[in-house]
């Protein structure tokens, strides 16, 4: 529960690991695919935990080639999206058509890839990485919705010409994240 | 065959003002927000990424006509992380304190949407000194990107530079700048900067045009 909750609000990915940015950045404007990228970021984060757990604590370490992590993981990641892919389009089309377009995306996303590394640096437990995987998606999704709002909002403001854009994005950002320091200290 | 020196010294330099990837076509964001909470993190990380990327731009072009265009992107990827892998151990053994306060952003050049973007956009139709050329130019564009927001963020956050204390700001340091919300801020503030100095209508889009899915991510409405 704690991890769930400190994955979630203390050490959430976007804001204050800095993981998933660009998908935070690029997909953030609308509410609906906020939503839809953060739900597509969650499941991806769980399954490829589920998968890369087994394959680390079975397969890598006994023989010793612990240091083939990311290579595997990677692998694993991009085709494990593939996979999703092909059988959401085959088994739940209406799934597919809300989801699809964001899954091709998150093969390259960090936050996926940086969850599934440190569950293995944390030395945490199966269950606990699965705990940890769903926190992190959650918060993903969480920051996600949050900033388009304050996105929506921001289409109306009187911005100086050379802030327009990435720059207002960003310290708009600043702000968003300084919110979620309150969060901090709250689980040791 | 001074055309072709010419056009080699462009490669080079492009990257470095006119099209340096983090300030201008805004790749690569995670780690430049992650690891600039010191000056010397910016250099260390700017330089492992330098080399990743020229290990793979390198081997990409050399092997642009073997790898099937299908298969592109998994075979990118693997020759990524291989490369991540090597500066891991060089790190490890022969700089452990710097290889301690990357952590994991070191794993996540893997997915640094800069390496990514070079091999797709310009190592798999270029040749191979062209694509080392490019790798280079990129790579100084983007260590100094980061060293210039490691130095703001450590100098304003900490009162320091590069391990020097910095008379009355050392007292008083504003520790909200090496704080995450501190990064946004200073990376917001130096690329309307450097909107300003360019003096050029700023983009109003993300690098979309470097993004290997801009295809996809293009039916999901947001980026053009």
């Amino acid at each position: 529960m704690i991890i769930l909750l400190a994955a979630m609000l203390t050490d959430n990915f976007v804001l204050s690991k800095f993981m998933g940015i660009c998908p935070f950045l690029g997909v953030s404007k609308k509410l609906d695919s906020a939503t839809g990228m953060g739900l597509a970021v969650t499941f991806v984060m769980i399954c490829a935990t589920l998968v890369t757990y087994p394959i680390h604590h079975g397969i890598l370490v006994p023989n010793e080639l612990e240091y083939l992590d990311t290579v595997v993981f990677i692998m694993v990641i991009a085709l494990f999206v593939q996979l999703v892919e092909t059988m959401l389009k085959k088994c739940i089309p209406s799934l597919y058509s809300s989801l699809g377009v964001y899954l091709p995306l998150i093969t390259t996303n960090c936050a996926v890839l940086g969850v599934t590394v440190l569950n293995i640096d944390n030395g945490y437990s199966f269950v606990q990485s699965i705990v940890n995987a769903l926190g992190g998606g959650l918060g993903f999704m969480l920051s996600l919705v949050i900033f388009s709002g304050v996105r929506k909002k921001m289409e109306y403001a009187d911005i100086p010409e050379t802030f327009k854009g990435v720059p207002a994005t960003l310290i708009a950002a600043s702000i968003v994240s300084v919110s979620f320091m309150g969060f901090s200290g709250l689980f040791n | 065959m001074a055309d072709k020196k010419m056009s080699l010294g462009h490669e080079l330099t492009k990257g470095i003002i006119k099209e340096n990837p983090t300030l201008v076509m805004l790749l690569g964001m995670c780690p430049t927000l992650a690891v600039t909470t010191q000056a010397k993190n910016g250099i260390g990380m700017g330089l492992a990424t330098t080399f990743v990327l020229l290990g793979s731009n390198i081997v990409t072009s050399a092997l642009r006509k073997v790898i099937p265009d299908k298969v592109r992107i998994p075979s990118f990827i693997v020759i990524i992380a291989s490369f991540v892998t090597l500066i891991g151990f060089l790190l490890e053994g022969f700089v452990p304190d710097l290889y301690d306060s990357l952590g994991i952003y070191l794993t996540l050049i893997t997915v640094n949407c800069i390496i990514f973007g070079r091999a797709e956009m310009f190592a798999s139709k270029n040749g191979v000194v062209a694509s080392a050329c490019d790798a280079i130019g990129m790579g100084i564009g983007f260590t100094l990107a980061l060293f210039l927001m490691g130095s703001v963020r450590e100098i304003i956050g900490a009162g320091q530079w590069m391990g020097m204390d910095i008379p009355v700001i050392h007292d008083n340091p504003m520790l909200l700048f090496i704080m995450p919300a501190g990064g946004f801020f200073t990376l917001g503030v130096i690329i309307a900067a450097v909107n300003k100095l360019s003096n050029k209508k700023p983009p109003q889009e993300l690098g979309c045009s470097g993004c290997p899915h801009a295809e996809t991510c293009g039916k999901a409405g947001d980026c053009q």
